[in-house]
């Protein structure tokens, strides 16, 4: 087998979570309604009715352009993307083709390397197709509901080289949106969607494949890595005996494992994309743009990776603590909270840090962050009277020992156990008391056996 | 009563004094309907009971000293505006058993003035043609002689106000279906500027040109209803934030003199009969003092090619929706000349064609613009004639897919440029049937256009003509 490696574009999709839809006055709470119930001729394409664009949202697609540092063109319009299926209503959608609202953009994974991002543009999702049996019949039905929700189209440079950075990449676009507040990404509602178009070249080879295969339906971060691994697997094979992938789109089928051939590229439609004649161009000025780019930077301050030094620098968190709490929202309201409310005294705020980090929380028990935030402080504050001193602090010192004991450390190593009581009562003499001696003994043994 | 000399003012005058009730005057004119009807063809749907409810609504507004501009008015639409409750076919048998389940905004505003609705009127299918010769309900018939054509797409609506079966109608334009139908039938036809009137819950044919617009008697009933279509519309994101002016009344005065743009290209290949009535009109206005000015205009025989390029592109994707899924029946119920706009326009915009097509016809189209901008700066209105010949008859357009095209030649430039135009009658042929002119001007210039307009019509009495039916 020759030695491949992969080359990956992403194009993701993220519903807004705007409160009326792209071109429509209805609700855009859609999930888990009665089908059909949030609908009005316009989404439902009926004949003579038209598309008045939904500011909020054109706004939300260009924030995310701005988050992702693209460029902001100030001229933009909408276009028909014209094709058939039963679930698009008006027989086009209506998206951007050549004068999107953001383009070339980047995203930097912790690794240094850049995402190159295309464009981020604004279109409108379509209907769901439903397959069922009705009094013995069988029957495609169609819910309109979610026709016309808004939706950005973020497309990367076929950038990425491994299933790590896909997921990396797409975890740090999710945040932005999410801490954008524009959209709220859940994957399992399918409200932010992944399409990632995968080929192999030769290790080495700069140029690209002459061929891409796109997987559809995949919704987890998870299904994401699973179908790039079985595509190199499989697209691999197919290239030691000398033959070129198929370009064809392919759906990631999680109970077989496998992606399946679903249309083959070549025989795809003819868009036939013409400027959308129902609505003017845009036209945006300087002062605009730069209000949108004043919310965003705004914002941007609360993304986790400016929020970690933060942590760091004014509570004194480790690292590790500073990130599993700023990549966790819930995490970071209930820190926010205990900050904001006083429910932990200003001291031991980076001692609640850690704790915060390390405990397990469900977050359908989170009713009210205000409530659980107030609980666990107590937990906390119990726990530190208790130990006298937070994980991070008794870790610390038990190190700082261990490298000022470098002789009993070795005695204990070569198998005298009882060197280990030394070491305790060091430590305890450092604790001040502030911790028991079994616990002490116990995390020393621990850290002895790692070292 | 005559209804031929009913208008609009003289119709609200009687109904307020309580010389004649809305009740009878509607039914005075759904007599008329169904004495007509069987030789006009001019409605696809009657609707007589509503009509009698309105009426009925509005007697009893007026029994307690209420008024609204339209109140009490018997109006026809073309069925190509949806109508909440009642069949909206935009006269193809693909849309037969459609029952709109909402409001045009141009029918609910006429409703929220008042008007007593009398049917929907016959129209090409999807307002493709200029004869209604491509109804899917056969033709309607020119109430000036049977036996030829009310012109289109408009024409079942031209046709039942020149019958009186209707006191006004409610048509669209996308390149002369109003202001064409009203030339052949003898009537006021009023195309506003794009943009001026909500096109929402209009069945769409080409969406950057289609126009709603009121076809009349007078020219003070055509202000009169512009006054409840114009303005902007929050479901319409095409039509503008300008202010309505009261037409009605401004148009009255004529500050000062205007200056009337004349272009050759619009008086060669035309019928001399109708040159020589339009010069006449002409000759009418010069001598009230206007100015008349030879001008250059842009070949109107070359805008054929981008109104036919531009159209049939925009109805290719906006008749994509009429999938026979959800609503209308399937598509094997599409006319031929629907199809054939279907099939030109998915060709113009098919990758590898669309820079040779859609791409150029859309700069086409800016020049034409731009060359109108141009014009506008040396003259207030420009004049020719509406149509390049009196009503053709029935039958005319049978093998001759670019008939439409052809006879709309001299509306097509303004319509591609979305400027503001008016039919004016101006006499009849040695044959009998109208002529008419037509005074564009540019975009919002509704007013201007409507003073030239009415100043005409006070000196001139072809709307008193009544056709022998």
């Amino acid at each position: 087998m020759s030695n491949y490696t992969l080359v990956i574009g992403l194009e993701v999709h993220v519903e807004l979570t705007t409160k009326s839809k792209m071109f429509c006055g209805c609700a855009n709470d859609w999930f888990g309604a009665k089908p059909n119930t949030h609908t009005c001729p316009v989404c439902l394409g009926l004949p003579g009715a038209l598309p008045v664009p939904n500011k909020k949202a054109i706004e939300g697609c260009i924030k995310i352009g701005m988050a992702l540092g693209c460029d902001i063109p100030l001229l933009s319009k909408f276009d028909r993307k014209n094709y058939f299926y039963p679930d698009l209503a008006k027989g086009y959608q209506i998206s951007q083709y050549d004068q999107p609202f953001s383009q070339h953009g980047s995203i930097t994974l912790s690794s240094g390397k850049k995402i190159g991002i295309t464009r981020a543009h604004m279109e409108e999702d379509t209907g769901k197709l439903m397959h069922d049996t009705v009094n013995g019949e069988k029957v495609s039905l169609i819910d309109f509901n979610r026709s016309g929700v808004p939706l950005v189209e973020i497309v990367t440079e076929p950038d990425f080289t491994s299933a790590a950075e896909v997921k990396e990449y797409l975890q740090k676009l999710q945040q932005i949106v999410r801490y954008l507040g524009v959209a709220d990404a859940d994957m399992d509602k399918g409200m932010m969607r992944l399409e990632p178009n995968i080929s192999l070249r030769k290790e080495g080879q700069t140029e690209l494949p002459n061929y891409k295969v796109e997987v559809k339906n995949i919704n987890s971060f998870s299904f994401v890595e699973k179908a790039i691994a079985y595509e190199f697997e499989r697209q691999a094979e197919l290239l030691d005996k000398g033959e070129r992938p198929t370009q064809e789109t392919r759906g990631w089928d999680e109970d077989k494992k496998m992606t399946i051939s679903q249309r083959s590229k070549e025989e795809a439609a003819d868009y036939r994309y013409f400027p959308e004649p129902d609505i003017p161009p845009f036209v945006w000025t300087e002062d605009y743009l730069e209000s949108l780019r004043k919310e965003v930077e705004e914002k941007k301050k609360y993304f986790p990776e400016n929020r970690i030094p933060v942590y760091m620098n004014n509570y004194g968190m480790s690292n590790a603590s500073a990130s599993t709490i700023a990549y966790s929202e819930i995490r970071t309201n209930i820190f926010g909270t205990a900050v904001s409310e006083g429910t932990v005294s200003p001291n031991s705020l980076g001692n609640f840090g850690t704790y915060l980090a390390n405990i397990r929380i469900e977050p359908k028990e989170v009713h009210n962050v205000v409530d659980f935030t107030k609980t666990i402080s107590q937990d906390f504050t119990q726990k530190q009277q208790v130990t006298g001193v937070s994980d991070d602090e008794l870790q610390t010192i038990l190190k700082k020992v261990l490298d000022a004991n470098v002789q009993s450390v070795a005695d204990y190593k070569k198998g005298k156990t009882n060197a280990i009581m030394f070491l305790v009562g060091q430590a305890m003499r450092e604790l001040k008391g502030k911790a028991k001696a079994d616990t002490v003994k116990a995390e020393l043994e621990k850290l002895l056996a790692n070292s | 009563m005559n209804l031929h000399d009913l208008t609009i003012t003289t119709a609200k005058d009687m109904l307020i004094k309580r010389e004649i009730s809305a009740a009878e005057l509607t039914k005075m004119y759904l007599e008329r309907i169904a004495k007509l009807e069987p030789r006009l063809n001019a409605f696809v749907t009657v609707t007589k009971e509503k009509a009698m409810e309105s009426a009925e609504k509005a007697d009893q507004l007026f029994r307690e000293s209420k008024d609204a501009p339209l109140l009490g008015i018997p109006l026809s639409i073309k069925d190509n505006f949806n109508t909440k409750g009642i069949r909206t076919t935009a006269s193809s048998k693909v849309l037969d058993n459609y029952i709109a389940p909402y409001n045009a905004t141009v029918v609910e505003r006429l409703e929220g003035a008042g008007m007593v609705l009398l049917g929907k009127t016959n129209m090409d299918a999807w307002a493709h043609g200029s004869s209604t010769e491509t109804s899917d309900y056969g033709p309607s018939h020119n109430p000036w002689n049977t036996d030829y054509l009310p012109g289109g797409s408009s024409g079942g609506a031209a046709a039942s106000v020149a019958a009186d079966e209707a006191l006004a109608a409610i048509g669209s334009e996308t390149a002369g279906s109003v202001r064409g139908p009203a030339s052949w039938c003898g009537l006021v036809g009023l195309k506003p500027t794009y943009g001026r009137v909500s096109r929402y819950g209009v069945i769409a044919m080409a969406s950057s040109t289609d126009s709603p617009g009121p076809i009349t008697k007078t020219v003070t009933d055509a202000a009169l209803i512009l006054e409840v279509l114009a303005g902007k519309d929050p479901l319409d994101a095409t039509t503008a934030t300008k202010d309505v002016p009261h037409y009605s009344q401004s148009m009255k005065t004529m500050d000062k003199p205007m200056t009337i743009g004349i272009a050759d290209d619009y008086f060669t290949n035309v019928d001399p009969e109708t040159v020589a009535k339009v010069e006449e009109a002409i000759k009418l206005l010069e001598g009230k003092g206007h100015i008349v000015k030879k001008i250059e205009l842009f070949d109107p025989q070359k805008s054929i090619d981008v109104y036919t390029i531009l159209m049939r592109s925009e109805v290719s994707s906006n008749l994509a929706r009429m999938d026979g899924i959800r609503f209308g029946n399937d598509r094997s119920l599409f006319g031929e000349e629907a199809m054939r706009r279907m099939m030109l326009g998915t060709y113009a915009l098919s990758s590898g064609y669309y820079d040779a097509y859609y791409k150029k016809t859309q700069k086409v189209r800016t020049l034409i613009i731009q060359d109108f901008e141009k014009a506008y700066k040396e003259v207030d209105v420009i004049i020719g004639p509406t149509l390049p010949s009196p009503a053709l008859p029935i039958g005319a357009t049978a093998d001759n897919p670019m008939f439409g095209e052809m006879a709309d030649v001299l509306t097509e430039p303004s319509s591609i440029a979305g400027l503001c135009g008016i039919n004016m009658p101006v006499g009849f042929s040695s044959k009998g049937l109208p002529i008419g002119m037509q005074i564009i001007g540019p975009q919002f210039g509704e007013e201007t256009i409507l003073k030239l307009a009415y100043q005409y019509e006070q000196e001139t009495d072809w709307q008193k003509e009544a056709p022998n039916l």
